[in-house]
């Protein structure tokens, strides 16, 4: 779009059909509602050259006409006076909902699209003002921006804003600071990629004990009220505060992810790991309490335990087994991460973070066939950046890492029933201070 | 509170920024005798695609010169490059394949 707008050039954008809705969106908040585009079906990928002309030669699924007489015109019409009247417009979200009944209330955020389709709490001024007492911040003091993908406009979000939605995810007002410092991320827990991704939430320090999480027995499934519901407003807030997370216009998941109910969110056992916590990794203290989100998350893979004559293999298959895009987070039960030390010696998390990295590798040739590889790293590749422009002179059978050192994580968590684990494929974003939110 | 009562709630959206108008560029006369450029945007084989619509001109309009060119990086990145590019030796510009 950058293109016709900034630099002049006349153009048109093709796109696929199943994402109409999407990009007639995108180009009217961006202030180009008569942007020309052009629909072809989906999908393109894989289809050979002789089914893709046929898709030009045809017409175009939404409008039924044909596709280049679409382009030709896109290029040469002029704009009408319609089109060229200005488009500029303050938008605003009003504070509150016209009253009504309770009954009518739910069924008014379930129908504009506010709930994750579970029952939810309404957010009554009295309810909101109990979680805005737990936090230090004012109401109106803004939070941060959030946008479900790179494409769409980021959206802002007050204090309040987010106490509404962590009162609808059912959480008590003591959780507050956590939620409000899972909002400054940033990150979204509802982007909108097709690829259908959730997120992780990881809790540190003295606030897992404060709210009573659950590290132990459970920790990852709805078995405690604060990991439930801290991870249910994660993701609550991130779809109303991004502007929504609409099946087909604003979410685009092809699949949809069931992580995505609470995202994945506990609390790391400190107390049973035998190496460092992973906000200490990341520069807190251990006294402070911080949380730590990832995303992308959609695979795993798990195991029993290390096996003492293949455990090396058998890691380096559950590596293997992975998308090269889709980086590996360890999340072990304390009694893997003691098996850990037992099997190869890793005192801390480094040096086994050293060894995933050095033993997950795959042929060159294959790594740079993967669609995900070909889509967003094969390009700055090319571009130069490292640490793949090096990876691209690998001779194709050679066996070159899959991931970047940084990329590769590991969280202890779990009450100890047995050393089961599993690797989360997921892209660690950042750590946020829950301190700085009280 | 009787079934009947009415409450007061919060909404839960977030603010969305101001829309700015941003006016496109003016269309051309015609196709004849200029330069398209064919934008890949490097995602889901649209080179593949890109090249047929090359092949599209050759056929139907082989007066209109065409240029094949990827973007300079992953297409979530602005490419301040390839526009500038296009901008001192194209036409037009076609881009594709996005979602």
């Amino acid at each position: 779009m950058t293109i016709d707008h900034t630099y002049g050039v006349p153009t048109v954008a093709f796109h696929t059909h199943t994402f109409e809705r999407v990009v007639r969106s995108v180009v009217e908040v961006s202030g180009m509602p008569h942007m020309r585009q052009v629909f072809v079906p989906m999908p393109v990928m894989g289809k050979t050259p002789q089914q893709l002309r046929a898709y030009i030669d045809g017409n175009d699924p939404i409008t039924g006409r044909p596709v280049m007489q679409e382009v030709i015109e896109g290029l040469t019409k002029p704009f009408g006076a319609e089109e060229l009247k200005e488009v500029t417009f303050e938008r605003s979200t009003p504070r509150l909902v016209e009253p009504d009944t309770e009954e009518t209330l739910h069924r008014l955020f379930h129908d504009n699209l506010w709930t994750d389709q579970l029952p939810i709490i309404l957010p009554t001024e009295e309810r909101v003002a109990a979680m805005l007492a737990h936090t230090s911040h004012k109401p109106d003091e803004v939070v941060g921006h959030m946008r479900a993908t790179v494409f769409r406009e980021y959206w802002e979000y007050t204090v309040e804003k987010v106490a509404v939605n962590a009162v609808m995810a059912g959480a008590r007002p003591e959780y507050f600071p956590v939620i409000l410092a899972l909002a400054a991320t940033g990150a979204s827990a509802r982007g909108s990629t097709s690829s259908s991704a959730a997120a992780m939430v990881v809790v540190n320090g003295p606030v897992r004990h404060e709210l009573s999480m659950n590290a132990g027995i459970g920790a990852m499934g709805p078995h405690n009220h604060a990991n439930a519901t801290i991870g249910r407003a994660y993701g609550l807030l991130s779809q109303n505060l991004q502007g929504g997370a609409v099946p087909g216009l604003t979410y685009m998941g092809s699949q949809g992810n069931n992580y995505a109910y609470n995202n994945v969110t506990f609390a790391e056992n400190e107390e049973r790991s035998p190496w460092a916590p992973f906000h200490v990794q990341h520069g807190f203290k251990p006294t402070d309490s911080a949380v730590s989100v990832f995303t992308g998350c959609r695979s795993t893979a798990f195991t029993l335990g290390l096996r003492e004559k293949h455990w090396r293999e058998h890691i380096r298959h559950m590596l293997r087994g992975m998308d090269p895009h889709n980086p590996p987070t360890l999340v072990l039960d304390p009694l893997t991460a003691q098996e850990f030390i037992d099997r190869g010696g890793f005192t801390s998390k480094e040096p086994l973070i050293d060894w995933l990295y050095d033993n997950a590798r795959m042929a060159a040739s294959e790594y740079w066939d993967y669609q995900l590889i070909q889509n967003y790293i094969y390009p700055r590749a090319t571009f130069g950046e490292e640490p793949w422009a090096s990876k691209l002179k690998a001779l194709p059978e050679e066996l070159i890492p899959m991931f970047r050192r940084e990329d590769i994580h590991v969280v202890v968590v779990g009450g100890e029933t047995n050393p089961y684990w599993r690797i989360m494929g997921c892209n660690y974003q950042k750590t946020i201070s829950v301190d700085a939110w009280r | 509170m009787a079934r009947d009562d009415k409450i007061t709630v919060l909404n839960p959206m977030g603010y969305p920024p101001k829309v700015t108008h941003k006016p496109l560029a003016p269309r051309l006369e015609t196709l004849d005798g200029r330069t398209v450029y064919l934008v890949d945007c490097r995602f889901d084989d649209a080179d593949v695609f890109l090249k047929q619509v090359q092949a599209w001109f050759a056929e139907h309009m082989p007066s209109v010169r065409t240029i094949l060119k990827p973007i300079s990086n992953v297409y979530t990145k602005d490419d301040p490059v390839t526009w500038s590019e296009i901008k001192a030796n194209g036409d037009a510009a076609i881009i594709g394949v996005g979602h």
